[in-house]
């Protein structure tokens, strides 16, 4: 059995964004982290794999430095790492990448036990889609947000989180997984995982590893597959800064309150 | 499948379509929303607008999207179609679409929208803007729209040819600090997730809702098309705060920490003689302080109220997604260069536990005296 | 000379810095408030292979260098003195001394489960009247066929409550002085040994302190480490790396308050600018920070020489006495910098001032530092 799960490397927005003169944002200047969703998903697949021997692979698609990235994962205890690389993926979108990616995965190989596993959504798209695209690519049923997975032989019992609640879902494998954080708490590396990461096995693919796969084809891989397009970037306009209002005592409060009441929205 | 998209675009003439999300028989608010901004979008097309409902029993619904713009509601039911199934919602929409060919497919970015998108797009192999917060095809009106909502020089807005008839899809990237319009200019449908809340929905108009056209298409759905089975649904026990349709709404972020409690009994008390409700950082939720369902930002719930009050939120750009187009934003904050400054109308630098209570008294004598 | 860390050593202070952040910095104030001591996050840290870093996978270690683990020490006294002073007493004053001294059996016997931090090790040498004057051991050993019998007491000892491996000093041959010291490794369950009373501490007062006390202590034959007569000589040993982790936990100390007080410096308004405007908070700062960086020098290179086998004696007794009083320099002047609120227990700098003081005692005072440098200077 193994699981197989995707995860990415994401500019750390948790702090202030740096965006260049032209509206693009500016991924030199900013801290890269995995991705916080995929460090659920690779918690799930480690939890799997304690309780059944599983082995746990990753897959991301970078650029080359996105390999520290990958043996921070598997510092966690992950057992090895492919990380798919190539100018020709470079510009796509969600459809184009879940087609690269899918590929990388049908390399890997998707046998009857095998999950795939995904974090719910990257913190700089936000888009939710690369799951389910790759799923339908693969040809495997899917379960998004999940925020619990149980396995019992060949079937999983997912709960689905909604908005309203949540749903219990079964699936047998292989199947797509998405998780989200309320699923589990990600694991620390360990010191033991660290120094061992760097002997443990580690891949490039890049196109022309991949270029056999049907999915693999000029027109539906990088910028000129990519159904979608940038039509215009732009930066939204600041807010103008407000009013700072001096102190922070009683005359202060009140100063705020006669504001909002003569602006009628008190 | 992908012999279906090679087809000319023009061929894709069967309006602008709205998936409408119904749970247990109650249509999901976010669809009066899009059938209302889709009614905007096909009439900038001149083209027809078209709701697509899923279920079993469910038809009885339908004709209530009508009274928000719909010409006509595509009712697909089914038993396999009574809980929501990847499998089961993506091949029957697939194959209606396939059948009909909308030009346009609007679908509301909830739990259930962002798990069917996806999985219809790479079907039809066509393209997905997820999130969107803003939707034209009219250039003339995005230009417009443009001036408003971006930094970019007259000339540059002024420059975009009036000729492009794709649906112009803006979305947030990086929690709003850069804003992305996509577009698809190769295939049909045209796909877009929309956030909940942003779209404004129509007045009810009874007589268009008697008006509406039911068309019921032919589908092909069997056990052996379902990968999955719901053995549950289980609705959340306790009544989820409404943020977003609050008029005000208190948040409280990480400076409650040293009084959790008391914090959040604070935020309570203001939204009460605001009239609001009570809102969270992401910090808040993820420390376990507060539920997700309080949740503002990015990940959480995307508000606009009238009063937005930060107490203790530092204001990453996550957070400030979800609520810097309040109408009016109140900051208090230990840290004078807390980036919540930068958007506060009102900011004030100080201790949350001091300052809030004697804005709570503040207030009160303010509507006392009004 | 090379002043860059290898990916594995980047990497790990990284997991040692989310793992401060996440799991020791929020409990800090709450046991040193307590005075309790936080077994939680001994357990996690075992977990981790933060309790057995620099020692070898075959006995349970985790395969690291002694560098990862000063790093691992100074990362958590940063946020938390306490803490950091439980893993250097462990690793450093009781696993290290049953690794570099104990036979095969003994190591086998012992390490993984101190390694895996399943058991918390402490280290038995100061009594009541031999303190810096280490040589003035009272507590007696003596060999009565297959087994030791301990007697005496052992006083101020890291870890003692919680401890259920130590490794004890006793005199066997009372008249042969230093040459007369022997070092045993003791059971807590072990006839005749018990524990004595919690000290209550200025600083680092959720680690425990206390003395051990041994009446008619059996210890097998077996138990004994090295040979009869090497005791001293491994306690020195012993020291000599124990001061590489006082340093790195002085270093974190003084480092967090340079983070502490930078951080408030742009918060606090006085004048109507934030105390970071004024030149005399920067130039304090940047005293500070210069200090603390010179400090990291001084251990780091202890630690990579201990790690190539180069005698590192003098060098681990320098950063000891240089970092010891950076970091009591440097959280004063925080303190000071933080003014009122920097004298209340709102903040932190005041616990990191009192946490910094031990570092100036404990495993040879830094008086004792001095004479170490200067003998290895060769004055007389």
């Amino acid at each position: 059995m193994k699981i197989i799960v995707c995860v990415k490397q994401v500019p750390d927005t948790s702090g202030k964004v740096a965006v260049n003169p032209d509206g693009t944002l500016n991924r030199a200047s900013m801290a890269t982290i995995t991705n916080p969703d995929d460090l659920n998903a690779v918690e799930a697949a480690l939890t799997l794999k304690e309780q059944t021997g599983a082995e746990v692979v990753v897959v991301s698609m970078g650029p080359p430095p996105a390999e520290g990235m990958l043996r921070e994962v598997m510092a966690r205890g992950v057992d090895r790492a492919v990380l798919v690389s190539g100018r020709e993926f470079g510009g796509s979108d969600t459809y184009a990448t879940s087609q690269i990616l899918a590929a990388a995965i049908n390399k890997i190989g998707v046998e009857k036990e095998d999950i795939v596993m995904c974090g719910r959504q990257a913190i700089d798209g936000d888009t939710a889609q690369v799951g389910p695209q790759i799923a339908e690519k693969l040809g495997l049923p899917q379960v998004s947000y999940a925020a619990d997975i149980k396995k019992d032989g060949d079937t999983l019992t997912i709960k689905r989180m909604l908005e309203d609640g949540y749903m219990t879902i079964k699936v047998k494998t292989p199947c797509l997984v998405t998780c989200i954080k309320e699923l589990n708490e990600p694991r620390y590396m360990s010191v033991n995982g660290i120094f061992e990461c760097y002997s443990k096995p580690y891949e490039v693919f890049d196109y022309n590893t991949l270029k056999d796969d049907p999915l693999i084809d000029p027109s539906t891989i990088g910028l000129k597959g990519s159904p979608t397009n940038i039509f215009k970037s732009f930066t939204p306009p600041q807010k103008g800064v407000g009013m700072m209002l001096e102190g922070a005592d009683k005359a202060t409060c009140e100063k705020l309150a006669g504001i909002l009441a003569a602006k009628h929205l008190i | 499948m992908s012999t279906y998209n090679s087809a000319a675009i023009e061929e894709f003439n069967g309006g602008v379509w709205v998936f409408c999300e119904q749970r247990q028989g109650k249509m999901m608010p976010t669809s009066f929303e899009l059938i209302s901004e889709g009614r905007k979008l096909a009439d900038e097309l001149g083209s027809k607008l078209y709701g697509i409902l899923l279920g079993h029993n469910i038809e009885g619904i339908a004709k209530e999207l009508g009274g928000y713009g719909a010409d006509g509601v595509y009712v697909c039911d089914h038993p396999l179609l009574e809980n929501y199934t990847t499998d089961g919602y993506t091949k029957v929409i697939c194959d209606v679409i396939h059948e009909y060919k909308p030009e346009v497919m609007l679908i509301g970015a909830t739990n259930i929208g962002r798990d069917l998108g996806p999985r219809c797009a790479a079907r039809l192999h066509t393209g997905l803007c997820a999130d969107c917060t803003h939707l034209d095809i009219d250039v003339p009106k995005y230009k417009e729209f443009l001036r408003s909502a971006s930094t970019l020089a007259p000339a540059m807005i002024d420059s975009i040819p009036e000729d492009d008839r794709n649906l112009k899809m803006t979305r947030p990237a990086f929690g709003g600090h850069l804003m992305a319009t996509i577009i698809c200019p190769r295939f049909r449908p045209a796909m877009a997730t929309v956030r909940p809340g942003v779209m404004k929905k129509n007045a009810f108009d009874q007589a268009k809702a008697d008006a509406c056209e039911i068309i019921k298409p032919n589908f092909s759905l069997t056990e052996a098309d379902m990968e999955t089975q719901v053995t549950e649904v289980v609705k959340a026990a306790k009544k989820l705060v409404d943020l977003i349709g609050a008029d005000v709404v208190v948040s409280v972020g990480r400076g409650i920490s040293k009084d959790v409690e008391g914090g959040i009994k604070l935020a309570e008390e203001l939204a009460e003689v605001l009239g609001g409700v009570v809102g969270a950082s992401r910090a808040v939720v993820d420390s376990g302080w507060m539920s997700a369902d309080h949740q503002v930002g990015q990940t959480g719930k995307t508000v606009h109220p009238k009063i937005y009050v930060a107490l203790g939120i530092s204001g990453a750009i996550q957070h400030k997604a979800g609520m810097q187009d309040s109408e009016c934003i109140i900051a208090v904050n230990k840290n004078e260069n807390a980036p919540i400054f930068e958007i506060a109308d009102y900011g004030i630098c100080g201790d949350l536990f001091k300052v809030a209570p004697m804005l709570i008294e503040a207030i009160k004598a303010a509507k006392a005296a009004k | 000379m090379d002043f860059h860390l290898s990916k594995e050593q980047e990497m790990v202070r990284k997991m040692y810095r989310e793992f401060a952040e996440n799991e020791v910095k929020p409990l800090a104030e709450e046991i040193d408030e307590e005075e309790r001591f936080p077994m939680e996050t001994v357990e996690k840290m075992g977990k981790l292979g933060m309790m057995g870093i620099y020692f070898p996978k075959q006995y349970g270690g985790a395969g690291g260098d002694v560098l990862s683990y000063a790093m691992c020490v100074e990362e958590l006294a940063k946020v938390c003195g306490t803490t950091a002073v439980i893993v250097s007493a462990h690793t450093s004053l009781c696993c290290a001394p049953i690794f570099e001294h104990g036979t095969e059996e003994q190591k086998m016997k012992y390490l993984p489960d101190l390694l895996s931090g399943k058991k918390v090790g402490a280290f038995g040498l100061t009594e009541p009247n031999a303190g810096t004057d280490a040589s003035g051991q009272q507590t007696t050993a003596v060999l009565e066929g297959d087994h030791y019998v301990l007697n005496g007491s052992k006083c101020f000892i890291t870890n003692g409550t919680v401890a259920e491996t130590f490794v004890v000093f006793a005199m066997t041959d009372p008249k042969a002085g230093n040459h007369g010291i022997s070092a045993f490794i003791v059971e807590k369950s072990f006839p005749g040994f018990s524990v004595g009373k919690h000290e209550k501490k200025m600083g680092i007062r959720g680690s425990s302190t206390c003395d051990l006390i041994f009446e008619d202590c059996i210890v097998p034959k077996e138990n004994l480490l090295g040979k009869e007569g090497q005791g001293f000589k491994i306690a020195m040993q012993t020291l000599d790396g124990g001061r590489i982790g006082i340093a790195a936990q002085a270093l974190g100390l003084g480092e967090g308050a340079v983070n502490e007080a930078v951080k408030y410096t742009q918060e606090r308004i006085q004048f109507k600018k934030r105390l970071s405007q004024f030149q005399n908070t920067q130039f304090q700062l940047a005293d500070m920070h210069t200090r603390m960086q010179a400090a990291q020098y001084l251990v780091y290179a202890a630690a990579v020489k201990k790690q190539n086998h180069e005698p590192y004696g003098m060098d681990s007794a320098m950063a000891k006495l240089f970092a010891a009083e950076a970091a009591n320099d440097v959280t004063r002047k925080a303190v000071q910098l933080f003014g009122g609120y920097g004298y209340t227990r709102e903040y932190p700098v005041e616990r990191m001032m009192r946490d910094a003081k031990i570092t100036e005692i404990y495993e040879g005072t830094s008086e004792v530092q001095r004479m170490v440098i200067s003998r290895a200077l060769g004055v007389k």
